[in-house]
């Protein structure tokens, strides 16, 4: 008869894995989990129109902004407002779009006041097309907005393709935006 | 003085991420009729505010909430059921808002998880008593004469009694 010790010891071998296997398994997550970004919650509003809205202009600006403005050609929708910090970041980036001209970019000013958002377009520029002013902020909430500044890429068609939330950094535009842009203009149909 | 503290933490981590509107247009009243304004704070109770996450909007002080909040109310005085409310604001935000996430495809094992890892348990247990012959186990055959001499030497039964 074989010693039922180490029988025993071998039966039970695989078990004393299954603490080293939970550990791995949780531990895998974990890992996973440093890459997530848990503030970036993805819109539902991918692919589809942009919601039905209308926005009056800034006071001493011409051109306010609703959804039909936003057919006819590929555009960048940014959100800003004059008291939002990270929007004075990612300004300079939109002077250099519009001066290279490669797309409209169309402003929401959320839920600023109107003086307030003329002063800062003036000290830092004014990159945009169109600008509706959302006073109450209800247009950003059927944007799905929930901070600022965030940007949206539509199509010619009028269409959300991509929704970048927090400031625009050149790397974002480069790697992201501007393929997508050059894309959609080829008749694409790019998917974020 | 340790809540106030993770709440000016809090609160600076909303400034420095990327900042919240600081001005407040919507008003936060409540309904005038006490039925519909017990409704509209059940619904508050049950989205996820977007900015301070994992407190609803109720809880929440950001001014998203406070938005989400009227906006709530305005849809139940136009005459919107609880879901037709709860969906308006989905349909915005997408499922992530629900603070009970809806049983579908994506959050199956989220739902099922814990029955299945409870499931997983108790088979495992199960079998770690089967395998070392535990009270469910088959019944251990008798020791030898051979064996029961030797225990009794190995247990010293001599010196003991």
């Amino acid at each position: 008869m074989s010693n039922p010790i180490a029988e025993q010891g071998s039966r039970r071998h695989w078990l004393r894995l299954v603490p080293l296997v939970i550990a791995l398994v949780i531990g895998g997550f974990l890992f996973a989990g440093l890459n997530l970004r848990p503030k970036e919650i993805p819109s539902v509003l991918i692919g589809k129109a942009v919601p039905d809205f209308e926005l009056p202009p800034l006071p001493g600006r011409p051109r306010g902004l609703t959804t039909a403005d936003l057919k006819g050609e590929v555009s960048l929708v940014n959100v800003f407002a004059s008291w939002c910090v990270s929007c004075r970041a990612e300004h300079p980036l939109f002077m250099k779009l519009q001066a290279s001209g490669v797309v409209p970019v169309h402003g929401l000013n959320y839920k600023d006041e109107g003086s307030a958002a003329m002063g800062w377009l003036r000290r830092h520029g004014d990159p945009y097309d169109r600008v509706g002013a959302d006073l109450k902020g209800r247009v950003g909430i059927d944007w799905g907005v929930y901070g600022v500044p965030e940007t949206f890429l539509v199509s010619a068609e009028g269409r959300i393709v991509c929704k970048h939330i927090g400031p625009i950094m050149q790397r974002d535009l480069d790697d992201k935006l501007l393929p997508f842009i050059k894309a959609l203009r080829e008749g694409g149909t790019p998917q974020c | 003085m340790l809540r106030a503290s993770i709440r000016f933490a809090l609160l600076l981590l909303c400034i420095a991420g990327w900042s919240v509107s600081a001005l407040s247009v919507a008003v936060d009243r409540p309904l005038e009729d006490p039925a519909q304004e017990a409704r509209a704070r059940a619904i508050h109770k049950q989205l996820r505010c977007l900015v301070c996450q994992n407190q609803s909007i109720e809880d929440s002080n950001a001014a998203l909430a406070r938005d989400l909040r009227v906006l709530v109310r305005d849809r139940i005085l136009a005459g919107d059921t609880d879901q037709a409310a709860i969906r308006y604001i989905v349909e915005r935000y997408g499922d992530w808002v629900l603070l009970k996430p809806p049983v579908k495809a994506g959050t199956i094992f989220l739902w099922a998880g814990p029955a299945v890892i409870l499931m997983l348990a108790i088979v495992l247990i199960a079998l770690w008593y089967r395998r070392r012959g535990g009270p469910a186990g088959r019944t251990v055959e008798p020791l030898s004469l051979d064996e029961q001499n030797r225990l009794k030497d190995l247990l010293g039964d001599g010196d003991r009694s």
